[in-house]
Formats: C-alpha cells, structure tokens, sequence
C-alpha cells in the first residue's frame, strides 16, 4: 500500500536502487569467487569491487575487509578473535549481537542521556590488566552516538583493545575508521540498503583474525565459507550510495516530528543520528502503540523485537534510568527515502490512535 | 467491525479468526506469549515462544490479517502462576484457567482491543452469548460436553458486553474441524490441548514446590478420625476426592480411604471413607453476578467442578460476607479453589464463585 509509513529504518533500510543493481548483476554470475577460470574471475571482481566500495566508504584498506553473513557475525568474529585473555566491558546499551557474544563481561555505565560514561570507563581501565573494549557508534534504540574519539584514546592509553559496532551509525554519519584508531569495526549491509545476508568487519592494519569458520579457507583464511555474491554486491553499491551528508535532510524531518509530537525524547540532549527518534508517549504502553500505528498504516518499533515478535522493555531506557517510561518509548527512525511530508502524516496518526484514548486526567485541584 | 481475536495457535481460535475474516469483518488477531516455552520445558535452546504461537502467526497469514505477539509473561506470572502455587500452598486446588481469562485474557486484552479502536474481543471459548433484555448473558454453548462457560464465570458484565464467542453454537468439535479444513487452516488437525498450559510436561507439582517450598513439605496422612495412617511428601499433591498417591494410608482394612481435607497450616493430608467425601453444603467467595443477585434462596443447577453437568441445588447469596451458600441436591465433591457456577435451567450463567475451604477433622476428638 503506498499509503503506508515506513520508520522503521533502525531495523532495516529500504533497498537502495544502486543495490538492487548490483544484486541483480551478481545473480547472475554462475561462478565461484574462489575458482581459477574465467567464471570464477568474473565473480571475484564483481567480490572486489563490493570490498573496495565499504573500504572506501568506512576508511579503511580493502585487505583489512572480512566479508560476512552480517552484523552479528561481524561482532561476534571480532569479539570471538580478541576477547581471549582479555576482561571484556561493553556498553550497557549494547545491541544483543555483541551482549550475547560477550557472556560474563562487565558492562560500562550510561549517563541519563544515552552516552558512555567515560569516567566510568576509565576507572573500569584502571582496574584490568588487558582489556577488550566493545562498544556502538550508535544505539539503535535512541540513536545516541557515543564519543568514539575519547573512547578510543582511553582505550590507547590503557593499551585495551577496542571493537565498534557501527552497525546503525554506518551510512548515516560520517565513520573514519582509521581516523578512529580502533581495532575493529562490525557493519550490515542491509542497514546501509543492500539485502539481508551480508556484512562486514574491518580491521586494523596488521591485525590478524582467527576465523569463527574456517572452512576453505576464504577471506584470506579469515572468514571460511563461500562468499554471498549478490547480497555482499549490494552492499558494496549501498555502502558507496549512502551519503552522511544526506542526512541532513532526515534530521530536518525527524526535528519536525518531535517538535509536532511535543512528547519527551530519550536521549534528546546527547548527539543522536540524525533518523532517529525514541518518543516517550505516556498514555499507552509502547507495545500498544505499534501495534495502533500499524493499524493506521504507519511503521514503527519498541524495545527490540525477538524472533517470535515478542517486544521486551527496553534494556538501552532502562539502563538510561528511564524506569516505567521505557515500556513508552517508541522508536521512530526514518530510512533514507522517507518522504517530505513524514511529520504531518506520522503526526496525523498519532492523532487518530490518541483520540482512541480516555482524555488525560487534568491537573489536581483539590486541596 | 475491526475485531480483535485472542488467538492461541489452536484449532478453536483460528477457527474463530478465519469465520469472522470471512463475514467480512478486520480482524486482528493476537498471541499472549504467557510463559517461557524453552524454560517450562527445560529445553535448553527451545524458543521462549513454542510452537503454538508459530502456528497462530501461520494461520493469520494463510487468513491475511495482522497478528501480534503480546508479551504477557511478567503479568501471568504474578496474576495466574504465583496464584497457581499459592493456592497450592493454602491446601486449595487452584483453577488457573479462569485466573487467566479474569486477568490476562478478559482485562488486558479488552483494554488492548479498546486501546485498538476494536468493537468486540473474540475467543475461540465453547460458550455461548446471547443478546438478552438487560444486556449481554452468557449460556453454556451447544456442545455441552466441550462447554467452557465453567472457567468464564468471572467475565464482567462490562467484559461480556465487548466479547463475543463465535463457537458457542457449534454442534462439536468434529464441525469446528470441518469448518477449519475447509478454510484451508493448516492446524484443522491439531490435537486438542491436555494440560496446564504452563506445566507442558504435566509435573506441576515440582512447579509449585520451586515457587513454594512450604507446599512440598513432608506431613502427615491422618484418618478423620485421628488416626495417623502415613506420610506424604507435600500437600500439592492432593485435592479433595482424591485417592491416589496415599500409599500405606490408602485403605483403612478393606475400606478404601479418599483425600477430604488438606491442612496447609498443619501440612495434614485428612483422608476418610468414600462417603465421607461429599457434603451438603458449599461455601463460595469472590462471586461474580451476571444477574442482578437474588433476595432469599433460590433453584439453580450448580457445577462444582470441570468435567461434571450442572446439578439440581439450592443456593443462598449473603450479600453482606459476600459469600454464596450452596446445598446440593445430592451430597457432592467440592475441593476447595475450585469453581462454583451456578446456572438456570436453561444453561444461562448466573453466577460463580472460587469454593472456600471447611472444617474437616474433628478437632476435639484428634486432640483427645
């Protein structure tokens, strides 16, 4: 329906057409990336060129791209690669692809508006002898944008090793990744508008990976496993599509849905991307409240859905000190197509489903 | 009208999805996640979700309406299964099911529907509704032996108004089937659901004994009489009328002895002659009136527990306790927690309430 709303970016992004493009191509290449002949070249320039493009895109070399099957995979290979040895601390508000992958590590504290708290991870540096340390770009929840630059130079001067998870930040914002100085970095492709089923993990110069597969050996013996052509094509043309600086524009409009809604925002004070939105709507709980906007044609998330679509509260508000309000919080994130008039219309439905409700208790007067 | 339906992935509530779809209605339909399938089963890796909600979100497809999963866990937890083993531990045998339509089901899922601009909520209940002069009432359904009206008996009048039970005149289950093959749902032939929902292996006890280990504690098997006859490894795992689990207490020389008490304050099995099982009188508390309540004692045929027809009684409502006294026709089993719901002669519901507990020993004569 092409009255529908879709804000739901955050989970995945519309396929870019650049990526539909390249997929297409790359479907139909009948050879292996791998093989020696003529077939299998041809699907290894169409491999290169994707790795050349996210390198390119993400500042970093083109040998230091591992090709995966996405995030998850990239987290969990660098998480499973550098850990060893090492005390792990990763950020409370961590997506569950590097939670789940770090099972017994000690999480770093928020501050009230989403953002590491630094102080506390110094000390947590202080206190480990050799540490591995995880942490998001960007929360997927709030959009909350850590401060990577000091991050990072906590971690250099602990001599800690340092993962990013710029799943969510990638495509949106501007990610130097060897300006940063970190160790790793996990990106998906179909949150940059490629299709599901690729990502991949950059890695610092000279770093060695030991590989969660090792199969035949592929990716350099860093990653085992045939590649997946098509989909890893369509990352590469989305990774060279996505421009930071169009995120200009999806500020612009999720500005004019906050303004409009006049609801309380989590995270609003910290730097956020600019997509995304977690609006505190107090009248019905966040469960309720996708479900009402789905109704009304509108796409939005709450908390993080499993796979039976089972929305649990919000652990990223919770650890935000949010208390009740994160069982209201939804998360409106707009994808890089969204229309011009997204504020009014999403506003509008807003409207419809609020009118549903008992009108809010007005101020006591009593004694 | 938009329409939301409670849907468990069972035969009954995609029935009831796919009728209402097909008479032209939106409908919604919605899963109650209520437990941990993985944890309940101790099945290291099962999803939290089990099959029955994959099979609800598979039939909302095969009909093309929208389906959600509702997490309800944290509430179930504290409103049916704390109630479950609580009651255990009160020497009560709790009825979960209508804990769970009175809180879960018929309170939060018609808050949802309303919340959802749905007119009416839809279950997949064998239980009938009828449109009568003074509002909604609620009747036993056609298929008497499939009729769920028994662990209804807590809907609201205000809940009874918004829900609607399209399955209450079905002639049985065998149409209820026919009527899902022939919509093409995949779960025509599912097996009907045996046991609490949220004791998938059937050892509820070992449930109650982890929530309430005062409830799994050893005692004592004593005769009416006084007489200590054996040991028993938790009050749980009894109810009124009861005759298995008993061991050496058993029989009392020929005579077969059944469970007629349970004492949580002095963890004592009370068991007694067949005879001794019934009684003439019960008492009920936390009554809900779907009639306005009658002034002095009236007829009405009284159901006592799940699987029995309603018999011929004669019941008193004492507005002032709040509690409604019942004297059966024939001395009856009632175990305390359970329900009691009253009916007309024509299967209307008119009222129902939880049996409370009454003196069964002899205490004088024990402390003799």
């Amino acid at each position: 329906m092409s009255d529908d709303l879709y804000l739901d970016a955050n989970a995945t992004e519309p396929l870019r057409p650049e990526a539909r493009a390249a997929v297409l191509v790359a479907l139909d290449l009948r050879g292996n990336p791998s093989s020696v002949h003529a077939d299998g070249r041809a699907a290894r320039r169409v491999l290169e060129t994707a790795r050349s493009q996210i390198a390119n895109a993400f500042g970093a070399r083109a040998q230091d791209v591992v090709l995966t099957a996405g995030g998850t995979e990239a987290n969990a290979a660098a998480i499973h690669a550098l850990a060893p040895g090492r005390a792990v601390l990763v950020g409370a508000t961590e997506h569950p692809a590097v939670l789940a992958a770090t099972p017994g590590a000690t999480p770093i504290p928020v501050l009230a508006d989403g953002r590491l708290d630094l102080a506390a991870l110094d000390t947590l540096l202080t206190c480990s002898d050799l540490a591995l340390v995880c942490v998001m770009a960007a929360n997927n929840e709030t959009g909350v944008l850590h401060p990577l630059s000091e991050i990072a130079a906590l971690c250099r001067r602990h001599g800690a090793l340092l993962h990013i998870d710029a799943v969510q930040a990638a495509g949106r914002m501007a990610l130097d990744f060897a300006g940063l100085g970190a160790d790793t970095m996990a990106l998906s492709g179909h949150k940059l508008g490629g299709p599901k089923g690729a990502g991949a993990l950059l890695l610092r110069p000279g770093l060695t990976l030991a590989p969660l597969l090792a199969g035949g050996g592929q990716e350099r013996g860093r990653r085992g496993g045939t590649e997946a052509l098509p989909a890893i094509a369509g990352m590469g043309a989305a990774a060279a599509a996505a421009r930071p600086q169009d995120a200009a524009r999806l500020g612009r409009l999720r500005d004019a849905i906050e303004a409009g809604a006049g609801l309380s925002v989590a995270g609003q004070g910290a730097p956020r991307l600019p997509n995304t939105t977690s609006l505190i709507f107090p009248r019905m709980p966040a469960e309720t409240l996708v479900i009402a906007l789905d109704l009304e044609g509108v796409r939005v998330s709450a908390g993080s859905a499993c796979s039976s679509g089972k929305v649990t509260r919000s652990h990223v508000l919770t650890a935000m000190g949010l208390g009740e309000a994160a069982g209201h919080a939804i998360r409106v994130s707009l994808p890089w197509d969204a229309p011009e008039d997204v504020a009014p219309r999403f506003l509008a439905a807003l409207a419809r489903v609020g009118a549903r409700l008992a009108p809010v208790a007005g101020p006591s007067t009593g004694g | 009208m938009r329409i939301l339906v409670a849907m468990s992935g069972g035969v009954d509530s995609s029935v009831v999805a796919a009728m209402l779809h097909e008479a032209g209605h939106e409908v919604v339909g919605a899963t109650l996640q209520l437990y941990d399938h993985g944890a309940a089963t101790a099945k290291k890796g099962a999803c939290c979700a089990g099959q029955d909600i994959h099979d609800a979100r598979m039939v909302a497809d095969t009909i093309g309406i929208p389906h959600y999963v509702l997490d309800r866990e944290a509430r179930f937890r504290e409103a049916v299964i704390a109630d479950f083993a609580d009651s255990y531990a009160r020497g009560e045998t709790p009825i979960p099911c209508v804990r769970c339509n009175q809180s879960v089901k018929f309170q939060d899922l018609a808050g949802l529907a309303r919340d959802l601009g749905c007119e009416a909520l839809a279950t997949g209940h064998y239980a009938r509704r009828v449109e009568g002069p003074d509002g909604a009432e609620l009747h036993m359904a056609a298929d008497v032996a499939r009729d769920q009206s028994y662990f209804l008996f807590a809907t609201t009048q205000a809940q009874l108004d918004q829900v609607r039970f399209p399955l209450g005149d079905m002639p049985d289950k065998t149409a209820v089937r026919a009527m899902a093959e022939r919509l093409g749902l995949a779960v025509a032939q599912k097996p009907d659901s045996q046991d609490i929902c949220f004791v998938p292996e059937g050892r509820y006890s070992d449930l109650v004994a982890k929530l309430r280990p005062d409830a799994a504690e050893p005692g004592e098997i004593v005769h009416a009489d006084g007489r200590v006859l054996g040991t028993h490894a938790g009050i749980a795992r009894y109810t009124v009328g009861q005759s298995r689990g008993l061991g050496m207490a058993s029989r009392d020389g020929q005579e077969r002895l059944f469970v007629t008490g349970v004492e949580s304050t002095t963890r004592r099995i009370i068991v007694a002659p067949r005879a001794a099982t019934t009684t003439d009188e019960v008492m009920a508390g936390e009554v809900n009136w779907l009639i306005a309540p009658p002034v002095g004692a009236f007829a009405c045929f009284a159901k006592l527990r799940a699987r029995e027809l309603p018999q011929p009684a004669i019941a008193s409502w004492d507005p002032e306790l709040g509690l409604l006294r019942l004297v059966p026709g024939n001395p009856a089993v009632a175990a305390p927690g359970q329900a009691m719901v009253l009916y007309d002669a024509e299967g209307r519901l008119l009222c129902g309430g939880f049996i409370k507990g009454r003196a069964r020993v002899d205490t004088t004569r024990v402390a003799a």
